[in-house]
């Protein structure tokens, strides 16, 4: 069988009165896979979500469905699958009447209903609790009966809206394991839309980053993180420090000190990420190239991650991060340089 | 815990002006009634102390038993009718843009303002053959020549339903007005048009607001006495209209205090009833 759910978004604009949600995006997602819409609040990623599937029309741009033209489907005729921010449970319905529900509108037969319903629940570990009221499970649980009721109907797209927000820390790390597992045992194309970038890089085959409606990079998690287009990325997923300076005579100088970076560049103002783990400390003199002198601010050491807060004249301090057996000892105050290796230097502005 | 849920000398001392309020005015008045309606009463116009039942074994004539089942009837029938256009209704309201939303429900709100008087005459001249609907329906062709649609059962139905809607809607509109967005929505992601949506999801949820709504409506035009005597023939006067008869015209304060508390027992057998089938079959 071909692979199902492959989604093209063409110049997708949306304004609500006068403020632009969605700002021109193109997008071409691949079928089968896991995909992140990730982004801070108010980004326009849910706007995105709700768009595909059409409980909000695009002003603009149009939205095809494994090249068909859905722009102006209702919902219901759409063949989705989601999983809402709130759940959206029916309260007014047990278990397994929510995961029902899809199946008995469709008029589908008692017998195959109940069929499906247990394996569904089976599938989501809720084996038995069928007949429970929706008031009576956990957070997780509900979470879980969500996801089934989604899936019921074997939908060409699964789509999850901040799925796990409402439940605490611990749980959301498990499930998010658990979604993507289930995910990949089905393979259905699914799009998630998550302000948290720990999630979007645990979950996804592919991230999209959104910054004030528009994209601002397509690519999978870890060359998301390794390779920032823009000062946007590099500061939204993890941290990092960005180095500002000029270019002149093919050469970087921040702060009046010569970098080497991964590529050449044009004359100009440039901006590079640093990743605080990929940044060295030391106390010995500072090298010519890819290193710059400071003094220390502040030294955070948690146990698990050795933190160090630099001050190297830059409009921000510098921080370098490491495990705390590579721990260099420093004080408050002491002199040092902070050396960035050439590959760690990511041009994101320039 | 407990030390915390054990009532103080302040939250007694709170009690008392809610406990004064409902003993004077609530309780009092009850027992009065309740003590007028086992006075004898003296032809002429006057009641005396005693203990009998005469004006309580006067509910059983037929006319009143039969006017006891006719006043149920038709207020049930309201109560109905209301909640069947109330709930929709308040429901589209509620997913409405702000400004007609709220341009409506004002103007909903504001026929509350208007006393069941103005409300009886208005569509006695509205139903009537003078100057009613029919003129314009024989104006537009539809009819022959204007007719009087009042009094008539019709009329009557349609007045009590007229006053007691805006009621329905005020019982539905703060939960309507909250339901989550995302649970009709969820609907339609798995398949569901908006019309079976509204029947799989908004309905079912709204199940007790929808008791709710129809027995206030119920309650409420089963006080209503003014529409009926206005818009009905004595057949379709309801008990309200003879409670007002015996106390104002046959000056029969016991009978008409008698019949007072049977309605008022009836209405709260009736609420009784409907909310103990409401709750024994939700599942």
């Amino acid at each position: 069988m071909q692979a199902r759910g492959g989604l093209r978004l063409e110049g997708l604009v949306k304004r609500f009165g006068d403020v632009l949600a969605v700002d021109g995006v193109h997008l071409e997602l691949p079928p089968g896979q896991l995909i992140s819409f990730l982004g801070p609040s108010g980004c326009g990623k849910t706007t995105m979500l709700r768009m595909i599937a059409g409980l909000e029309r695009p002003t603009e741009g149009r939205v095809y469905l494994d090249g068909e033209d859905v722009t102006d489907r209702p919902p219901h005729l759409r063949d989705i699958g989601m999983v809402f921010q709130t759940l959206a449970l029916f309260p007014h319905l047990s278990v397994a009447g929510n995961v029902a529900y899809g199946m008995r509108i469709r008029g589908a037969p008692k017998r195959d209903i109940d069929a499906r319903v247990n394996e569904l629940l089976d599938l989501v570990d809720l084996h038995g609790l069928g007949d429970r009221r929706i008031l009576q499970l956990s957070g997780g649980q509900r979470q879980r009966v969500a996801t089934a009721r989604a899936l019921a109907l074997e939908p060409r797209l699964f789509l999850l809206d901040e799925p796990l927000s409402a439940l605490d820390a611990n749980l959301r790390e498990q499930l998010q394991v658990e979604l993507r597992l289930l995910q990949q045992k089905l393979g259905i194309t699914t799009i998630m839309v998550t302000h948290d970038q720990r999630e979007a890089m645990t979950m996804s085959d592919l991230v999209v980053v959104m910054n004030q409606g528009r994209v601002e990079q397509v690519g999978e998690p870890l060359e998301v993180y390794r390779r920032p287009e823009t000062p946007f990325v590099a500061s939204f997923i993890g941290r990092t420090n960005i180095l500002r300076g000029q270019v002149s005579d093919g050469v970087v100088r921040i702060a009046g000190r010569p970098f080497e970076v991964d590529r050449p560049l044009e004359p100009g103002p440039v901006a590079i990420s640093v990743r605080p783990e990929d940044a060295h400390l030391q106390t010995t003199s500072t090298p010519e190239t890819n290193a710059l002198p400071g003094r220390v601010v502040f030294v955070r050491d948690l146990g698990e991650l050795f933190e160090c807060y630099v001050d190297c004249g830059l409009d921000e301090h510098v921080v370098v991060a490491g495990s705390p057996r590579e721990r260099v000892n420093v004080v408050q105050g002491q002199p040092v340089s902070v050396s960035f290796p050439r590959e760690a230097c990511v041009v994101v502005e320039g | 815990m407990s030390e915390l849920r054990r009532p103080t000398a302040g939250t007694r001392a709170v009690l008392v002006f809610p406990l004064a309020m409902l003993g004077i005015f609530f309780l009092a008045p009850f027992g009065i009634m309740l003590a007028t309606s086992f006075y004898h009463r003296i032809e002429g116009g006057f009641y005396e102390p005693a203990l009998e039942l005469a004006s309580w074994r006067r509910l059983l004539q037929p006319v009143f038993v039969e006017r006891t089942l006719f006043s149920v009837g038709i207020c049930l029938l309201a109560g109905a009718v209301c909640i069947v256009i109330a709930f929709p209704f308040t429901y589209f309201l509620t997913r409405m843009r702000r400004r007609p939303h709220v341009t409506l429900l004002v103007l909903i709100m504001s026929a509350l303002a208007l006393s069941e008087v103005i409300v009886g005459f208005a569509w006695s001249v509205l139903l009537g053959r003078a100057a009613g609907i029919s003129n314009v329906l024989v104006w537009l062709g539809v009819m022959d020549e204007p007719v009087a649609y009042q009094p008539g059962f019709i009329a009557v139905l349609l007045g009590l339903c007229y006053i007691a809607f805006p009621y329905c809607i005020l019982t539905l509109y703060p939960q309507l007005s909250r339901l989550d967005p995302e649970l009709t929505e969820a609907a339609q992601t798995m398949g569901a048009s908006p019309w079976r949506t509204f029947w799989t999801v908004v309905v079912p949820i709204g199940r007790p607001i929808i008791m709710a709504g129809f027995l206030l409506a119920f309650v409420f035009t089963l006080g209503s006495y003014l529409i009926p005597t206005f818009l009905g023939r004595p057949e379709h006067w309801t008990l309200s209209v003879f409670i007002s008869d015996q106390a104002t015209f046959n000056a029969n304060v016991p009978f008409a205090a008698a019949m007072a508390l049977f309605l008022t027992a009836l209405s709260l057998v009736v609420v009784g009833v409907v909310t103990l089938v409401e709750s024994q079959t939700r599942r």
